[in-house]
């Protein structure tokens, strides 16, 4: 069984976790959305240094579930993934927006055993090193 | 209405000339009350158009390309144009002007912009058949008209050496006539230029295939069999088979003379320098007006005029402050300006004279008599100082001024000239003004020109703008994104040549960090405009924007929208069936576009193969609705069913589509053909647009619509169907690879340094030989298209990206819904949904 961490996530607070995919079925840099258990939904991302990161599939200024459909970078150096609607961009480390500081994205931890990967079925807080 | 404002005044222009239309302009620009409503009388049938640019009517024949650019004053209710109907007389005790179709109006300010009329010397014969004059675009269609009448190589003389007669005579010469020009003076151009400039003038437009006659008069014109014949002052005789006039222009000012305002001795409105008449309630302006005893017969100072009697009648206090003279203009393909006092008529003045014979220049400097400070010049077959040496006018030379003419001699700096020095005589720019604008942000011509207006009539002054934001110092980073230091055009090089066809490769060696949705877009369309691949494979998927990950058009809730292609409109009654029965059986919403296709709203993302499915079977593909890419091409109906049609629109639109379909660029591109003038594709509105001429295909390039339409301007004229298809080969490959990211054809157009001539140049004379490459990259294309939908059903890992989630494929979306309670169905948003906040 292999755990591989999302940045700074606190392991303790999941309850539980939903399957989404294989890891060699994600493209890197492209997004796939996930329906987790209980209803929300998270877009998984493998990004191109091979770590991976979820994200809340709403985009909240869009108000549509489109999150997973948006490109990937990174600005500044820190990795975001832009709303495919209106091209806002969220961090993937904390998910909170670059371009409009009242909003950010719910964080989900992400995990792989045995080449599946699967996604906590809640958000997770995660540690911000400085905000 | 506020009852308390003071009724609205009423203003008569008595025509629709440059400068009548420049003055209602002007006007209606500065009268944010509305104090005034405007009654233009143009006696034309045709509105204010570009009669300083008449020549190049000869070629395209297409009126509506010299039209000024709100001339029809469409939308405003404070303007009234009446065409077709001259200002006859006025009643200046009652305030009314009589029309010549009998109708009175009232007036409370007149302004007479009634221009000249072509000067005819009553030489016995002047009113024979043949005889013409040069002014207005009926003048040029009965030229026209004769001319091919009588043949290629018949004889066409003109009377008058001056510019607007050696304007004839290229005119005569592009209509394939053997052309002649008489003029009474010792030399060509005798107002602008002196002797020495004369004969070097003279001989390069006899290179240029002018026979040009010096010294002589016509003294009488008989009808022959054959034509007209000519008998000159000095016994000679010449045949030819057209005569034009252009022996100078003389003031229309008739209606003043019959009004008893003061005229001058030799013709003209005598105005004082705020361009009144002798009646206080009547201005003149324009070629009609004799500023204190004075007319002047550029545009310049017209459009001088205009601004001030605007200003005038707003209560301001403006004054005529006298005319720049200068011209600089290129004649049957030869340079020539003058400036300042040319002929070194202030006292004490000195000259120095470059003239090579042997090369075909002349340049001579008017001095002050002690050699410091620029009095004028003439420059004939090399005037490209021009731009830095006007301006100098009346202040000290920064350099000997030998030195200033010579070929190997100092390059003049903008920075020689002080902040009042004007740049744009056309449109009174000064130095300082430019450099303002560049600091507040203009940094490229268009910027200059939409700020300051610099650079927007004549031209003449754009080299010394250019000259003026490089050395602002500003420093304009033209790096694509955080990612990349390159612009689009450079990664275009660099891809072209490395072969890299990844954009990790890319990044990787060119770039730094891991991209973004700037450069990631980007690349993914340099890539697919360099090869044929799918733009869904290996990496590039991960590349595309929105919409062309999905191959659809992303809307507000998360659907899509599905557009299959109907080259040039056309679609057959099972595929109008097709897509009804798709539309019914999936519950979307339907709209047609402006592109002349179908729009089907509301699809989710795992319906998309099943609807392009059923659209492929019926014989349909992807219209690229979502790309930067090639969209549509737009057609009327043209000659196959039209009973005006010239040729068959349709067709030709069909074909360009199907060529261009799949075509990836910097930004979308939009096509149409019309099958006559009266344009019903609105070609002149697109990036490319064909009208339909009797002889073949007119070719527009460069129009946009969005927050700043343009109209498409003409590259070339009557092609055949092949030239056609290559230049728009040429123009559209020359387009992706050089512009910026996401810059339309008109701004790329705009920037492009040499303007329309470097385009044509480049596109139908192939002056960078680059023609033969651009046409094989575009033979690439044709050859490597296939449609993107049906590709995407052939492959099962394609196909397996378009479902809902990627762990529950067959459960839809839940949160996606509409509304269809309404006149139309309607995508409805989420509600506010749950934030979790970074913790501190």
């Amino acid at each position: 069984m292999t755990i591989i961490d999302s940045p700074s996530f606190v392991p303790s607070t999941v309850t539980g976790w939903t399957q989404a995919c294989r890891l060699d079925y994600l493209i890197p840099g492209r997004g796939v959305a996930v329906l987790l258990r209980g209803g929300r939904q998270a877009a998984l991302f493998l990004l191109s240094d091979g770590t991976l990161a979820a994200v809340g599939n709403i985009d909240p200024f869009g108000r549509a579930a489109v999150m997973s459909r948006g490109i990937v970078g990174d600005r500044g150096g820190i990795p975001v993934v832009a709303s495919p609607l209106l091209k806002q961009a969220f961090s993937l480390i904390d998910g909170h927006c670059l371009d409009d500081g009242s909003a950010a994205l719910p964080v989900y931890a992400v995990r792989v055993d045995d080449g599946i990967v699967s996604i906590s079925n809640e958000p997770v807080t995660v540690e911000s090193s400085d905000g | 209405m506020n009852p308390e404002t003071t009724t609205r005044k009423t203003v008569v222009v008595a025509g629709h000339g440059m400068v009548g239309h420049r003055f209602v302009e002007a006007l209606r620009a500065r009268d944010e009350q509305g104090s005034y409503q405007v009654v233009v009388l143009g006696e034309e049938q045709r509105p204010a158009y570009d009669r300083v640019g008449l020549s190049s009517y000869v070629g395209a024949w297409d009126p509506d390309a010299l039209a000024l650019p709100g001339n029809d004053y469409a939308g405003d209710e404070l303007v009234e144009l009446k065409l077709g109907r001259r200002a006859e007389s006025i009643d200046r005790e009652a305030r009314k002007v009589t029309t010549s179709e009998g109708e009175i109006i009232g007036y409370d300010a007149l302004v007479l912009a009634t221009g000249s009329y072509a000067f005819v010397p009553p030489v016995p014969g002047h009113d024979l058949p043949g005889c013409f004059v040069y002014r207005t675009l009926e003048d040029l269609d009965g030229i026209r008209a004769t001319a091919e009448a009588a043949g290629p190589g018949a004889h066409g003389v003109v009377i008058g050496g001056g510019l607007l007669g050696l304007e004839a005579a290229n005119a005569l010469k592009l209509l394939g006539m053997t052309p002649h020009v008489i003029e009474y003076n010792n030399r060509l151009m005798p107002a602008q230029v002196d002797e020495g400039g004369g004969s070097v003038l003279e001989g390069l437009v006899t290179d240029l295939g002018l026979n040009v006659h010096l010294g002589v008069g016509t003294s009488r014109i008989e009808q022959t069999e054959g034509g007209l014949r000519l008998h000159l002052s000095d016994e000679s005789t010449i045949d030819a088979a057209l005569v034009v006039f252009s022996a100078g222009i003389r003031p229309n000012d008739q209606i003043a003379r019959d009004a008893g305002l003061e005229v001058g001795p030799r013709g003209g409105i005598i105005t004082d320098l705020s361009l009144r008449t002798s009646d206080p309630n009547i201005y003149a302006i324009g070629e009609c007006a004799a500023i204190e005893g004075v007319c002047y017969g550029l545009v310049a100072p017209g459009y001088t005029t205009a601004e001030i009697v605007a200003d005038r009648l707003l209560g301001g206090a403006g004054e005529f402050p006298g005319a720049d003279m200068s011209t600089k203009l290129k004649l049957m393909g030869v340079d020539v300006a003058s400036f300042g006092d040319a002929h070194g008529t202030t006292e004490g003045a000195l000259s120095v004279v470059l003239h090579d014979a042997a090369k075909g220049t002349y340049a001579k400097l008017v001095v002050s008599d002690d050699a410091k400070t620029l009095l004028g010049g003439i420059l004939v077959g090399d005037a490209s100082q021009y731009a830095a040496l006007r301006p100098l006018v009346g202040r000290p030379l920064p350099a000997d001024p030998a030195a200033l003419i010579s070929p190997a001699g100092a390059e003049l700096g903008a920075d020689a000239l002080p902040d009042d020095a004007q740049i744009c005589s056309c449109n009174n720019v000064s130095k300082g003004s430019i450099c303002g604008a560049i600091a507040e942000g203009a940094c490229d011509i268009a910027g200059i020109k939409s700020c300051t207006t610099a650079g927007t009539s004549c031209g003449g002054c754009v080299p010394m703008l250019k000259k003026l934001l490089e050395q602002s110092g500003v420093e304009m980073s033209k790096a694509l994104c955080e990612h990349f230091e390159q612009s689009r055009a450079e990664l275009f090089q660099i891809v072209q040549v490395t072969g890299i066809r990844t954009f990790s490769g890319l990044i990787a060696k060119y770039g730094k960090g891991s991209g973004c949705d700037i450069c990631k877009p980007t690349v993914a369309s340099i890539l697919a405009s360099t090869s044929s691949d799918h733009i869904l494979d290996g990496e590039a998927a991960a590349l595309q924007d929105t919409n062309d990950h999905f191959l659809a058009n992303l809307q507000k809730n998360g659907t899509y929208s599905v557009v299959p292609r109907m080259p040039g409109g056309e679609v057959t009654a099972e595929q109008l069936i097709t897509i009804g029965e798709v539309a019914k059986e999936f519950g979307l919403y339907v709209k047609v576009t402006g592109g002349q296709r179908i729009d089907l709203f509301g699809a989710r993302v795992e319906q998309l193969p099943l609807i392009w499915k059923r659209l492929v079977d019926a014989g349909m593909e992807s219209g690229h609705a979502y790309g930067k890419s090639l969209r549509t091409v737009k057609s009327c109906v043209g000659s196959t069913w039209c009973r005006y049609g010239q040729q068959d629109s349709v067709g030709m639109a069909v074909l360009l589509e199907k060529r261009y379909r799949g075509l990836r660029s910097p930004h979308k591109l939009k096509l149409a053909v019309s099958g006559c003038a009266r344009e019903c594709a609105e070609a002149r509105g697109k990036d490319v647009g064909v009208i339909a001429t009797e002889n073949g295909w007119n070719l527009y390039v460069g129009g946009n619509g969005g927050l700043s339409p343009k109209h498409a301007v003409l590259l070339a004229g009557e092609l055949d169907d092949e030239t056609l298809i290559r230049y728009i080969d040429r123009y559209l490959m020359f387009y992706i690879r050089t512009a910026d990211r996401l810059q339309r054809t008109a701004p790329w157009q705009e920037a492009l340094e040499g303007g329309l001539d470097y385009l044509k140049a480049v596109i139908c004379e192939d002056s960078l030989g680059i023609a033969d490459d651009l046409e094989a990259a575009m033979a690439k294309h044709v050859e490597g298209y296939k449609d993107e939908w049906a590709a995407v059903l052939e492959d099962e890992n394609k196909l397996s990206r378009f479902v809902s989630f990627v762990n529950a494929p067959d459960q839809p979306d839940p949160t996606i819904a509409f509304d269809d309670s309404g006149e139309r169905k309607v995508p409805v948003l989420l509600g506010m949904p749950e934030v979790t906040r970074v913790s501190q």
